[in-house]
């Protein structure tokens, strides 16, 4: 029981882990996908800065005559990276839904998919 | 100068990319993206000379030792990739430059260019380096690069196949991601070799499992190994023909490196294969992958789609190479990957010549092509009888040696869905052959148009890769000695 309290953190990752993926799955708009794709990534965010927490732990910042507990920076630095990266997914994703939506009018993926049957095959 | 080779490899194209939106000129961001990727390939020869002389290279980034910084880690299996895949982009780049001054508008070359500098970066990158986090970082580069040239394409599709692309492209670094951080929380460590060192003393084996699972399914996506394949054959035919023909030969040939590198460098032979009986998931989807995808190729009309869908029955032969986990499987396997990016490279070529002049790729409309453009069907025929297997060609040597190797680990079934496979690879290219040679065209075909080649900037890229890969059917000896001595690299785990 206290494992299952105790480690909260990671059930909220699980949580949204599986909310993303559900979302990227279930749902037609490109759109609802992206924040899907979104939701998903910020789970990883989440899972990283929980491994590198310490119970009790500061900012590592280094204090003469003092030892302290500190949590580790480096999951905090990666994150950092991924953050940017996660950006970038999300910008080069919406400027395709932007283009899509001009050349097909939709942005409703079964609606799409049903102009590209009516297409000749290439 | 020649210490600091690892860097220079990933910063000349690296930096070209801003220069190119800089300048917002065609031709002179053209010349750049040329002169760069002939550079890179240059350093890459370089490397791969100076570790067949020197044995393995550490190069600290920016001068940081191993735990803290970022460390490259070349060795005979990455340098020969990394020179694969700058040789790939530098002669398809001299291709572009007909090609896609006819297919996509001039206002928008430069940030062609620009990304395909930043996707060459990501996938040299993904290659050269030995820190798992920065393997997901220049996947990512090397993805999102991907993403936009794909979205390039002239057919309205292009946008759709770049999107699910993303989605799923994401999932897989996103996975990828995953097991990185459980591997930092079971070993504390980011660096392959320290990796390779701390995993069979971990405290938390559940840990690494999980984290050999993520890297596993991830990278799986990547490659489009059959069935994870699903965003491959819209993406291939709807890009630009040239980044088609670039995407085919380097991709997802360094996504297949980076499971070579976690299956036996990282995690190890033992762990891989021993512990936890990989075969028996690569091995299937191997052979579905070259059956399978072998068979929906036969039906196909487009003559892009049909050869994504070899490209997946292809790498299924070098995953089928892969998962034997002996020296003879790895070398056919990597032997392979060399000799496919060849033929496949060069088989798109010549289908963006045909798109240049005939204006499509749909294959019963090419009948009696022959008559009109002899150059680009001779190189299509030699590339394809390498895509066959016939003797004298690459694709020979791969699959003598992938039978030879399946035959030395008992597994005569595999040899034989192999050979079956290859009769499936004869139908549909020799369908297309007999189109172009024999099949007298309507009223109005193509013969009465007289003969229209497409001009010799396409031609002459497209028959340097034809004939370096002659060479290397006929003297199969040399990239197998390569291939051989990475394999045994790889089996020896990092020293």
């Amino acid at each position: 029981m206290t494992q299952l309290i105790g480690l909260y953190s990671y059930w909220v990752v699980i949580v949204l882990m599986m909310a993303g993926l559900y979302i990227m799955i279930a749902r037609y708009n490109l759109v609802k996908k992206v924040i899907g794709l979104g939701l998903f990534q910020t789970s990883i965010f989440y899972l990283y800065i929980t491994m590198g927490k310490v119970e009790g732990g500061t900012a590592p910042i280094l204090v003469e005559g003092k030892e302290l507990v500190y949590s580790n920076p480096l999951p905090h630095v990666l994150i950092l990276t991924a953050i940017v990266v996660g950006v970038a997914t999300s910008a080069v994703a919406l400027a395709l839904i932007v283009r899509i939506h001009e050349t097909y009018g939709s942005i409703e993926e079964d609606e799409i998919k049903d102009i590209e049957a009516m297409e000749p095959d290439a | 100068m020649t210490e600091q080779l690892p860097a220079l490899q990933i910063l000349i194209t690296m930096l070209a990319a801003p220069v190119c939106v800089l300048v917002r000129h065609a031709k002179v961001s053209w010349a750049i993206a040329f002169g760069a990727n002939v550079f890179a390939f240059w350093v890459a020869w370089q490397l791969l000379l100076q570790v067949q002389d020197t044995g393995a290279i550490r190069y600290a980034l920016g001068g940081w030792a191993a735990p803290t910084g970022i460390e490259y880690y070349i060795d005979t299996v990455n340098a020969a990739i990394v020179m694969l895949v700058a040789g790939i982009s530098s002669v398809v780049l001299l291709y572009a430059y007909s090609s896609v001054s006819k297919a996509i508008p001039k206002a928008k070359h430069y940030l062609f260019y620009a990304a395909w500098l930043l996707c060459v970066t990501g996938l040299m990158g993904i290659v050269i380096t030995g820190d798992a986090f920065n393997v997901f970082v220049f996947l990512e580069v090397s993805s999102l690069a991907t993403y936009m040239l794909i979205s390039f394409g002239d057919d309205r599709r292009a946008l759709t196949a770049s999107f699910r692309y993303l989605i799923l492209g994401s999932v897989g670094a996103s996975f990828i991601l995953i097991g990185i951080g459980f591997l930092y929380a079971a070993t504390g460590t980011l660096n392959m070799i320290d990796l390779a060192e701390r995993i069979p003393d971990s405290q938390s084996q559940r840990a690494v499992l999980v984290a050999f699972s993520f890297i596993t399914i991830g990278v799986l996506i990547k490659a489009a190994v059959f069935p994870l394949h699903a965003w491959l054959p819209n993406a291939y035919t709807y890009a630009p023909v040239a980044v088609t023909a670039f995407l085919a030969g380097t991709a997802t040939k360094v996504s297949l490196y980076v499971l070579l590198r976690f299956f036996f460098s990282v995690f190890g032979e033992d762990y891989s294969f021993g512990q936890l009986f990989l075969n028996g998931i690569l091995l299937p989807a191997a052979i579905g992958g070259f059956l399978l995808m072998s068979l929906v190729a036969v039906f196909q009309t487009d003559l892009r789609r049909m050869l994504a869908y070899s490209s997946v029955a292809q790498i299924g032969y070098i995953v089928a190479g892969f998962s034997m986990a002996s020296q003879a499987g790895l070398a056919a396997g990597i032997v392979h990957i060399v000799n496919h990016a060849l033929i496949k490279a060069s088989l798109f070529m010549a289908v963006g010549c045909i798109i240049y002049r005939v204006g499509h790729a749909h294959i019963p409309s090419l009948d009696n092509l022959f008559k009109r453009m002899p150059f680009t069907c001779v190189a299509f025929m030699l590339s394809g009888a390498g895509l066959i297997g016939i003797p004298l060609t690459v694709g020979f040597v791969s699959k003598f040696t992938l039978i030879g190797a399946a035959m030395d680990e008992g597994w005569w079934l595999l040899a034989a869905l192999i050979l079956i496979s290859s009769l499936l690879a004869v139908i549909y290219i020799g369908r297309v052959v007999e189109i172009m040679l024999f099949r007298q065209s309507r009223e109005g075909g193509q013969a009465s148009t007289g003969m229209a080649e497409a001009p010799l900037s396409m031609l002459i890229p497209m028959y340097a890769l034809v004939i370096v890969a002659l060479y290397f059917g006929i003297y199969g000896s040399e990239t197998l000695g390569v291939a051989n001595e990475a394999a045994l690299q790889l089996l020896g785990g990092f020293k």
